[in-house]
């Protein structure tokens, strides 16, 4: 929870994790791949506040009690999405998986969600994997990376007629929400990776899942607000977007948001960290304290009040996954609060 | 007093170490002969993703022509997974600029630091073409990538020539009706030309302001506010990526890189 000027924010961090990318996790032939993962991951924490920066040892591997320090004790956190990313063929237990996440929050009732994931070049043995993922950890939410790496393939796309086959498996399991993250290789090689009108195929022959898309499909904003318009089931996730560009880049980030807010709209925009590329209490500080600035290059974009921040901050994200958030943080006169917070609508009252 | 500062030499195309001898210091180059006119040709050689010059993005490590008119030259990016294809297209087109300079009688590009460099630089060398440096793993060349990032430079662009004209008091509606010709002249101006004269879109002094960069045709008044709103989202998009890729090259390198600019 975080409070600031008498307002009380109910905060979901809807993109974060708990890796191991030390050496001792490399796998051996593909140490300048692990390598090379991490230390890019390094290099977007950067872009952040400098008190921030971590040593790239601490980077690579931190405790279970730096993540319930930094994400809960100092970062507001009330409730944490953790989103699996696996890169076995670089890590040897995988870089974070599901099961890693929910090991280590089974100690922590009720402060995370344990989203999983499939990889549709895993035929079979992967929909057994995700039905034993949802069954024992109760995921609602995968993350998807479709830049992996798998036995000589360098990606696929959510098109894919296996993908379809996946998504409609997951549905039957009760998932609710799919978290794409794109990257920089897919197969054929000589297109773009990040694109993302695979997206909005699926979004379309799937009306029934929510399409999270990361770092609001950076570096493809400009095709991710596009889609956003068209899909009512497409949503932004803001992971890098604080994280990397409201203390490097203020004015490029006051643009961001203005495209966003005008694209997309403050309903359908989720707050993630990215932990542990950044913590998330300078990031939860500063977007509270964020205004559009006022300057005529800026001045076509809509503002972001204190509703729209406690939207984006928690209760959009508690919508899409159930949350219980108590009545004190709602924001009064919205249709998502209500359903949030389990009132009747005014339509029924 | 040493060689140019590089990151390391892991390229397995590096033939040759950097001779040592000259001082070369932030963003000029050393006084072989060649060396200005190289990195001159350079200039033109863009990251296809942020229409920006690989030498103001910082990606020139380092510059080199020998007296013989061998030149060298190492090129680095914001990360070592950036994406392969967009950098294949940069190590082509720098071989391509550099031994277009007249005097050079061969080129070594060598990028550095990245998953897939040794491919990359070893299909360049070869003249080999995308598609067979990544074999089964690219069905085409790059020639549709390379027009689909063109035509978001011409949105981009698009907006940077009319936003000045709209702060100016310019009416949204008579921009449907400007001529090229009659905007006055920018360097804005004269990158949105040059831009969509490449990918074969009118160009002239008679040609409209704003077209549409899939067909060429002229945007209709019932499509303007929509193809302004894209042309600044695009614009957008494309700037923010350019100052993530900058503060993550000054992550990864403390070195400026051979004329590199500092982003305002």
């Amino acid at each position: 929870m975080y409070q600031k000027d008498g307002e009380k924010y109910f905060v979901v961090d809807g993109h974060m994790h708990y890796w191991n990318a030390a050496p001792d996790n490399w796998v051996p032939g593909a140490e300048q791949y692990a390598k090379g993962w991490i230390e890019c991951f390094h290099a977007y924490q950067g872009l952040g506040p400098p008190a921030t920066h971590w040593p790239i040892e601490h980077f690579q591997k931190y405790s279970e009690d730096d993540l319930m320090k930094d994400v809960f004790e100092n970062g507001y956190v009330d409730v944490a999405i953790f989103q699996p990313t696996y890169l076995k063929e670089w890590y040897k237990e995988g870089f974070n998986t599901t099961e890693r996440n929910a090991l280590m929050g089974e100690k922590h009732p009720g402060k995370f969600v344990y989203n999983t994931r499939f990889d549709p070049r895993d035929g079979e043995a992967g929909l057994q994997e995700l039905r034993r993922n949802v069954e024992r950890f109760g995921s609602r939410g995968l993350k998807l990376y479709t830049a992996e790496w798998n036995k000589g393939s360098r990606g696929y796309k959510l098109s894919d007629p296996e993908a379809y086959t996946f998504l409609g498996a997951a549905q039957d399991l009760g998932i609710k929400n799919i978290h794409v993250h794109k990257g920089p290789t897919i197969w054929p090689l000589d297109k773009d990776a990040f694109d993302v009108a695979d997206v909005d195929h699926a979004a379309t022959d799937f009306p029934n899942l929510n399409f999270i898309i990361e770092h609001v499909g950076l570096p493809r904003i400009e095709d991710f607000c596009f889609m956003a318009t068209q899909e009512p089931n497409v949503y932004a996730g803001l992971a890098v977007v604080i994280g990397g560009l409201m203390h490097a880049r203020p004015k490029f980030f006051a643009k961001v948001m203005g495209e966003l807010l005008f694209w997309v709209g403050e309903d359908k925009m989720l707050f993630g960290s990215d932990y542990a590329i950044w913590e998330p209490k300078w990031q939860v500080e500063g977007f509270v304290d964020w205004e559009m600035p006022d300057d005529s290059e800026l001045s076509d974009y809509p503002r972001l009040g204190t509703e729209g921040k406690k939207k984006i901050m928690g209760l959009n994200a508690a919508k899409l996954y159930d949350i219980d958030v108590p009545a004190e943080f709602g924001v009064p006169g919205t249709p998502g609060a209500h359903e949030v917070l389990g009132e009747a609508s005014p339509q029924t009252a | 007093m040493s060689a140019p500062a590089t990151a390391g030499s892991r390229g397995a195309t590096a033939a040759r170490g950097a001779r040592g001898g000259s001082t070369p210091s932030a963003g000029a180059a050393d006084a072989s002969p060649g060396v200005p006119e190289l990195l001159a040709a350079l200039e033109a050689v863009r990251d296809p993703e942020l229409d920006e010059p690989i030498t103001s993005l910082g990606f020139v490590t380092s510059c080199h022509v020998s007296a013989a008119g061998d030149a060298q030259i190492r090129l680095r990016l914001p990360t070592y997974f950036c994406a392969p294809n967009f950098a294949f297209l940069m190590v082509a087109d720098a071989y391509d600029a550099a031994t277009a300079v007249p005097g050079v009688r061969d080129a070594e590009i060598v990028l550095e630091d990245h998953f897939a460099a040794d491919a990359i630089n070893g299909g360049v060398a070869a003249q080999a073409g995308f598609a067979a440096t990544f074999d089964g793993e690219a069905v085409g060349e790059l020639d549709g990538l390379r027009a689909d990032f063109l035509r978001k430079a011409v949105l981009a662009g698009t907006d940077q020539v009319c936003r000045p004209l709209l702060a100016a008091g310019t009416d949204p509606a008579r921009l449907l009706q400007l001529t090229l010709g009659e905007v006055p002249d920018s360097p804005p101006l004269r990158r949105l030309r040059e831009r969509r004269a490449e990918l074969g879109l009118a160009a002239g002094d008679d040609a409209p302001l704003l077209i549409d960069p899939k067909t060429g045709r002229p945007v209709d008044p019932g499509s303007l506010p929509l193809h302004l709103r894209t042309a600044k989202l695009t614009r957008t998009s494309l700037e923010a990526n350019g100052s993530i890729c900058r503060g993550m090259l000054r992550h990864r390198y403390d070195t400026p890189g051979q004329g590199e600019e500092e982003q305002p």
